[in-house]
């Protein structure tokens, strides 16, 4: 029986009541598809939070992130810090009627470590996982590793018994010939099942009865999520009433949207940091009119690029107040800014800088961009080119595609760019992650550090603290670490930390719900009239 | 007659041949697939085991041949964005572009074949000053832009039709879906049919006003006014009956691009079919896609070109004698 229909029998009497606890149907639009069902197929935000509906993990976060219990109640570590010991949630059912049991993590640890799985960094490589019991799992690491829980939230734990019965014990690899079963199909504890899912058009979750969470917050029976790719069909599909909640709004339609009094747009902070790097590797740049010699190489051009650009320009301008600048290589939510503040836009003090550095006339530099990959992200570099040209710098502007530009910039592509545009989330929401990948140095071609640090920044000191701020146990003294290890590579101008692009979601009125600043749609806190 | 056949089926492979090659050396330029699989921090050593698995390493040549091979049995491989079968993938669309096409041809012929009549009998009324106005829109703005502008006044200002999707769809046999048995069905066909179908339709007035006046001036059209025919039966029975031979060829021709162009429409509409997977596959990088799709769309028109070909030798007895001559 439809709401309405409720409404219309009780009118004579109750019609007080209705409205107020009726199980309702949310339709939710995003840009992008839901393309597997396999929690371990994809790593990326929107699926693991569409995914965080019919899964779970041992861990959740909460609505301001913190680390609740989620599968497992509570856990330990051990003094040397190498050995985790979870108590697992008891009477927790999966949507098939499995029980959640100490085998189904033990299957899960290995399934998500397996060939193919594009998960493998949420268990770290030589990890025991044992079963002490049916409800007691124990994790033996080979070294000690204060975050190792942290990005359990989305490390979903599928049912042992399900998997095999279906064929689906090995993670479906990008080299699948075959469906399998599992990127079709889920299996989960979490508090929606999956109803139907047709890949890339539409997929319907209805609410979990037998949740162990018996006063789930929201009060839904149905999501029923459509991809909607074209901005201007999205934002229209939620003026009309058709979706009650879309993921992201445009921010040229932001006013608008707010205009019309029936829906709005819920914006904030969100922990991906827009950046831009030099490279300071080659012995002289891919592209630019000084040959023999690499500029970024002297600490007084990188500060003049720095002080060049006008932060508040683009945030009022290219971002409609729509950012928060950045100090940092790392969100604010995550690691505290406290004591950091950006060098100051100064044009005439960036123009000094390039002269005594021997380039009173500037210089030439190919810079490369994605244009469909963050927020009004050619619109930045765009405007980038222009301020820099206000010091004499000339900049080639190659803004392309994501598909093209990754290739081009990151490792695969040997690092090929001079000058880019770039945002990091760390998976870990944790400093290690930023100090490690985009900061570490990249000289040792055996180790992964520094994979993702396409400037090539290096600093010796930098990589002795990320070293010990993995194995530091005592949450003061390694915060203390990773600010001075953030001090260093402010002072050493490695990067230009532009700003923390917001989150906008076009919602209706009649929703209420919370914005996490991860950007996760989460629907386990969402109310609709 | 067999060899003229023979001949050009022989051609038709080598187009769709050359169409494979062309694709596969643009798809070297659309970026790296595996950057849409991995997330940005996925360890390199990771990156570069997916893409030695999906054979990405190998040269280009081999790449290319090996992909012939598998197309030569239908084996279009898997896509990288949805780890299925990309037969499944366009076969479980196909229904809702098909579907599409075919409502938009319907409407650019019911629509545009009286606009045309219309337009060639009275030249000089107001509507059918307005009529042409309306081909001139239909001709010049873009598709997505009628679209949108569609959307906005029916769907978000009048609320009357849906601003995306196909609405409830029936399931009929093993695998063709339609939505042309319910309302919300029916009632989401409406703005991305009229979108698809406007060019066309001013394509069709256009071409039907042309070939009235021109049918008009002929000597039988004045025989049978002067036989005191009525006017009704002079210009529906003679006129019209006679515009529609050229009509026909260019709306069965038009249908090919119809199904080839729904690429915009589906994209505005969120239209769950072919057109709008090609187009999200480029975004991705999804190869496997992108190559059935332009495949299957090459193959449409070869087969459209290929029968118009035979018909045209079958009807015409002077380019069946010029083909013996050979």
């Amino acid at each position: 029986m439809s709401f309405k229909t409720n409404c219309l029998a009780a009118v004579a009497g109750l019609a007080l009541l209705c409205g107020t606890a009726q199980a309702q149907t949310l339709r939710y639009a995003n840009q992008g598809e839901l393309k597997s069902l396999d929690p371990y197929t994809v790593n990326e935000t929107t699926t693991h939070a569409h995914l965080g509906h019919p899964y779970e993990g041992l861990i959740r976060r909460g609505k301001n992130l913190e680390i609740l219990p989620g599968l497992a109640e509570s856990w330990t570590i051990s003094d040397d810090g190498k050995t985790w010991r979870f108590a697992l949630r008891k009477g927790v059912k999966f949507h098939g009627g499995e029980d959640f049991t100490a085998d189904d993590v033990v299957f899960s640890a290995d399934r998500a470590r397996a060939p193919g799985s594009n998960v493998q960094t949420r268990v770290p490589t030589g990890t025991k996982v044992v079963k002490i019991d049916d409800h007691t799992v124990e994790f033996q690491l080979t070294s000690p590793n204060p975050i190792l829980h942290y990005q359990w939230d989305t490390w979903y734990i599928l049912s042992k018994t399900w998997a095999e019965k279906n064929n689906s014990t090995a993670p479906t690899p990008a080299s699948a010939t075959t469906p399998t079963f599992a990127s079709l199909n889920a299996n989960g504890t979490g508090a929606f099942k999956v109803e139907s899912h047709q890949p890339g058009v539409k997929t319907v979750f209805k609410v979990n009865e037998n949740w162990w969470n018996k006063s789930p917050e929201h009060n839904l029976k149905e999501i029923v999520f459509t991809p909607i790719a074209s901005d201007a069909t999205r934002v229209a599909a939620l003026l009309s009433g058709e979706v009650d909640v879309i993921e992201p709004v445009p921010i040229q339609d932001i006013q608008r949207v707010n205009g019309t009094g029936t829906v709005q747009v819920l914006t904030g902070p969100e922990l991906r940091t827009i950046f831009l790097g030099m490279d300071q590797v080659r012995d002289e740049l891919v592209e630019s009119s000084v040959k023999g010699k690499n500029p970024f190489k002297d600490i007084r051009v990188r500060k003049a690029f720095y002080q060049a650009i006008d932060i508040e320009t683009i945030k009022t301008r290219v971002m409609r107040g729509l950012a928060t600048p950045s100090p940092l290589m790392i969100a604010p939510e995550l690691f505290p800014h406290t004591g950091f503040t950006r060098a100051k836009f100064d044009a005439t003090e960036a123009k000094k800088l390039l002269t005594d550095a021997g380039y009173p006339d500037g210089f030439t530099v190919g810079m490369d961009c994605p244009n469909d990959r963050y927020v009004n992200d050619g619109q930045i570099c765009q405007a980038v080119v222009g301020m820099l040209a206000r010091i004499g710098v000339k900049v080639n502007l190659n803004a392309q595609p994501k598909g093209q530009y990754f290739a081009k910039v990151l490792k695969p592509g040997g690092y090929n760019t001079s000058f880019y545009l770039l945002g990091w989330t760390p998976g870990t929401s944790d400093s290690h992650n930023v100090l490690f990948d985009i900061m570490g140095c990249r000289d040792n071609p055996a180790s992964s550090r520094g994979e993702a640090n396409v400037a090539g920044y290096c600093n010796k000191k930098v990589d002795e603290l990320t070293d010990k701020i993995i194995v530091e146990a005592d949450k003061a003294k390694r915060d203390a670490m990773i600010k001075e290890a953030f001090q260093i590579a402010a002072d050493d101008f490695g990067y230009i930390p532009l700003h923390q692009q917001a989150l906008a979601w076009g919602v209706s009125k009649k929703v209420k719900l919370t914005q996490r600043a991860d950007n996760a749609v989460h629907f386990q806190y969402a109310v609709k009239e | 007659m067999f060899a003229f056949i023979l001949r050009r089926l022989f051609q038709s492979l080598i187009v769709m041949l050359s169409v494979a090659l062309i694709a596969f050396a643009m798809f070297r330029f659309v970026g790296d697939p595996v950057n849409q699989i991995v997330s940005i921090d996925t360890p390199q050593a990771q990156v570069a085991e997916i893409r030695r698995s999906l054979g990405l390493d190998d040269p280009f040549l081999v790449q290319f041949a090996r992909y012939i091979w598998n197309a030569a049995r239908l084996e279009f491989g898997v896509s990288y964005q949805f780890r299925l079968p990309v037969i499944s993938l366009l076969g479980e669309r196909a229904p809702a572009t098909l579907e599409l096409a075919l409502m938009s041809a319907l409407f650019s012929l019911v629509v545009g074949i009286p606009m045309g009549v219309y337009t060639a009998l009275k030249r000089e009324s107001w509507l059918a000053k307005v009529f042409q106005a309306v081909s001139l829109i239909g001709i010049s703005l873009p598709t997505f832009l009628i679209g949108i502008l569609l959307i906005y006044l029916f769907s978000v200002t009048l609320g009357v039709l849906p601003s995306f999707g196909r609405g409830e769809v029936v399931r009929l046999g093993s695998w063709w879906t339609t939505g042309l048995l319910t309302v919300s069905g029916l009632k989401a066909l409406v703005l991305p049919s009229i979108t698809l179908g406007l060019f066309q339709m001013t394509l069709i007035m256009r071409l039907v006003r042309a070939e009235m006046l021109e049918v008009l001036r002929a000597d039988y059209i004045k025989f049978a006014r002067a036989r005191g025919l009525k006017t009704r039966a002079v210009h529906f029975g003679h006129a019209l009956k006679n515009t529609l031979v050229p009509v026909i060829t260019i709306a069965g021709l038009q249908l090919g691009s119809i199904i080839a162009f729904a690429i915009i429409t589906e994209t505005v509409f969120q239209w769950p079919g072919m057109g709008q997977l090609f187009l999200r596959s480029v975004q991705n990088v999804d190869i496997p896609i992108m190559a059935a799709y332009l495949m299957l769309i090459s193959f449409l028109f070869v087969t459209i070109n290929l029968a118009v070909d035979l018909l045209y030798a079958a009807v015409d007895p002077r380019l069946r004698a010029t083909v013996g001559a050979h």
